[in-house]
């Protein structure tokens, strides 16, 4: 019942805001949107502490890696709502209800994804989610905001078609009767029995599908134009939740294809995609000036990270859990940081803000010190999950790997506080005055970074064995 | 039975090459809607007996490939006021022979493939033939809205290869696709508007405003 609940109230109220003719205008229902993402979060942290049974057929149900993914959007997505409302003071977007309806279909199909067990289900909720966000990022209504969506409408559904083929594959991998079609628990179970060249296939498309959902390099493009463009709490969203959603889709697939005894073929292919995303963020990063696009490219990076980990199994499949979580996290924090800047200055440049220590005091600390965690430096938690990476490159005898990993790890740090400690140091442009920061502006990324901070001294018990169940089933190890 | 599902099938390529040579917008979004309702068909003459299944499949599949989106199409198309052609980046002969290529890889990889249940040995190469196709469109034609036509073949593509799996995927599954095409064309549609009235144009290679 429950989790029939977390996956349909957003939908309900967002097909009431979208209808009902009271929700009409540019007012945005706040309180409604609170609302939800309080009862969302309340019963999801409930699923923490008593278990539900599968629902609907078992199309439905919780396990460590979805709970992972699920709890983690639904906790940014009520710090994005606290966020809009300090947002909604400065800015207006053109149509209230698009924008609430919107992030209210978003936060049903990210639950949709992580709760699904039924492996096209997880495909029509991520479509979903590509569908859902497209609206907000052409929030703006400019040239450069229209050219954004389009690129990502086009590149996301191309991608997302081919994981919808991947899909298909991956049910005629199965024949006749290895359990019911597509259903992730009877694909693992038969795993043994699925046929190898279309498991090979339905994994190649999958990957490359959501991989582009992601944004691993080479299919990242469409990310630093979206990032870039879309409002700042959109890209929040988007880089902390809608990624970590489309990485529980490679993730999906990953469980089965180690299951069937292919972590021979399935690994090698994750380094690549993930070595790659990491030279290409790293190549972007140096010389960017905008801080937003900049960011975009970390993204790319961690998710390569992500997949890296994933590829190395072992500890590494434990490490990229946590990463999931210490990214996620970190992302939706400076996304949000960067957001206060954009509203105060007008920019994300490097060029238009310049000593932002004196003017949006706060807001600045909190960006230096998300340099910091986004980079992976101690203490935050972000370091602890890429050391856990390394360690694993390590262990699968891979020492070139692990140096090359730190190298371009090394590159993008450097690339990164150039942009980022040249905006908040120095003198700030003659007559730029101190603007006063709302609490609805910086409270919520207060709370992530603190999130952040202690996941790199100490992870809780709970979230531990979640974390080590996931990385099991990923067919990797606990710490 | 079996004969004319083949005859569709060999009509879903002809469709496929006719949109890749044709010059009109408007003729292009004839030629979808034409192949919409083929792939409407389709389900009726495969499925091994009359299922609510199978004739929901094909109602939906008529209702949204063969009506509701090329209405929409052409009701951009006449929004916008989109007069000219279709303006490719490679020729039409070109892309015509591209196509052509595309059809005898597609029987050529089919032929190596281990087939699921073959009740209809057309269906995987026409399939893999249509996909290539929407690639081909989607990446050589310059205007926005061509581009959704190319993705709505590559999706009918995708839904073909779909109907070999079709007794063993649940029907909501498949409503669930249909409604996110749908969902995801009108959107592109209404994006494609907005392109259309600032930049005066449909042609998406102007969007180049963002760049690194």
């Amino acid at each position: 019942m429950r989790l029939l609940v977390i996956s349909a109230l957003p939908l309900l109220v967002a097909l009431a805001v979208l209808t009902v003719p009271a929700f009409r205008g540019r007012r945005v229902p706040v309180a409604l949107l609170a609302a939800v993402a309080l009862a969302h979060l309340a019963l999801v942290t409930s699923l923490w502490i008593t278990p539900e049974p599968p629902t609907l057929g078992g199309w439905l149900a919780v396990d460590p890696l979805g709970l992972t993914v699920l709890t983690l959007t639904s906790v940014l997505f009520l710090v994005t709502v606290i966020y809009a409302v300090g947002y909604l003071r400065h800015e207006k977007p053109g149509s209230g209800r698009v924008f609430a309806g919107c992030l209210l279909a978003f936060l049903t199909a990210a639950s949709v994804v992580a709760l699904a067990q039924h492996l096209a289900m997880v495909w029509v909720g991520m479509e979903a989610t590509t569908l859902a966000v497209a609206p907000l990022i052409f929030l703006r209504r400019d040239r450069r905001s229209l050219e954004a969506t389009w690129k990502y409408l086009v590149i996301s559904s191309v991608g997302i078609a081919l994981a919808l083929l991947g899909t298909f594959f991956l049910a005629s991998a199965q024949g006749d009767g290895a359990g019911h079609p597509l259903l992730l628990p009877d694909l693992i179970e038969h795993a043994r029995e699925l046929h190898p060249a279309w498991l090979r296939a339905a994994f190649l498309f999958l990957l490359v599908g959501f991989g582009t959902k992601m944004g691993l390099a080479p299919m990242h493009t469409w990310k630093p134009d979206t990032y870039g463009e879309a409002p700042s709490l959109v890209s929040a969203l988007m880089a902390g939740a809608l990624t970590s959603c489309a990485f529980l889709g490679v993730a999906r697939v990953t469980e089965v294809v180690m299951a069937a005894g292919l972590g021979p073929f399935a690994q090698p292919v994750l380094i690549a995609f993930g070595l790659l995303s990491l030279a290409v963020a790293a190549a972007f990063i140096i010389g960017q000036g905008d801080v937003k696009r900049l960011l975009a490219y970390s993204s790319v990076e961690h998710m390569g990270l992500l997949v890296l980990g994933l590829g190395l199994g072992g500890v590494g499949a434990y490490g990229s859990m946590l990463h999931l979580v210490n990214n996620g996290l970190s992302k939706g924090w400076v996304f949000l940081i960067t957001g206060n800047i954009v509203l105060a200055t007008g920019s994300s440049t490097a060029a238009g803000n310049r000593g932002l220590v004196r003017t949006l005091p706060v807001s600045a600390a909190l960006l230096v010190l998300g340099l910091f965690a986004v980079t992976g430096s101690p203490p935050f938690g972000t370091f602890m999950s890429e050391f856990t990476i390394l360690r694993a490159a390590i262990e699968a005898g891979h020492p070139w790997l692990a140096a090359v990993m730190l190298l371009l790890l090394a590159i993008s740090f450097v690339g990164m506080a150039a942009l980022v400690l040249g905006m908040a140091l120095g003198e700030p442009e003659p007559g730029t005055l101190r603007v006063r920061e709302s609490p609805w502006l910086v409270a919520g990324p207060i709370a992530l970074a603190a999130i952040v901070l202690m996941l790199g001294v100490y992870v809780p018990g709970p979230l531990h064995d979640v974390l080590a169940r996931a990385a099991a089933a990923l067919g990797g190890t606990g710490p | 039975m079996h004969s004319t599902a083949q005859l569709i099938l060999l009509l879903v390529v002809l469709s496929d090459l006719a949109i890749l040579g044709t010059t009109r917008l408007s003729s292009c979004i004839r030629g979808l809607a034409a192949q919409g309702l083929l792939l409407g068909l389709l389900p009726l003459l495969i499925a091994s007996r009359l299922s609510v299944h199978a004739v929901g499949l094909a109602v939906g599949t008529v209702i949204v490939k063969a009506v509701v989106l090329p209405w929409f199409l052409a009701w951009a198309i006449r929004e916008a006021a989109v007069r000219r052609e279709v303006e490719p980046i490679v020729g039409f002969i070109a892309s015509q022979l591209l196509g052509a290529l595309a059809v005898a890889l597609a029987f050529a990889i089919a032929s190596r493939l281990p087939l699921p249940t073959v009740q209809q040995p057309l269906l995987v190469p026409v399939s893999l033939a249509t996909l290539m196709i929407g690639f081909i469109v989607l990446t050589t034609r310059r205007k926005a809205l061509t581009q959704v036509v190319g993705y709505l073949i590559l999706e009918n593509g995708i839904y073909l290869f779909g109907l070999t799996q079709t007794e063993r995927v649940p029907f909501l599954i498949e409503l669930g696709v249909l409604l996110d095409v749908f969902v995801g064309v009108f959107i592109m549609g209404i994006v494609v508007f907005h392109i259309n009235r600032e930049f005066d144009s449909l042609d998406a290679t102007r969007l180049t405003e963002l760049t690194d």
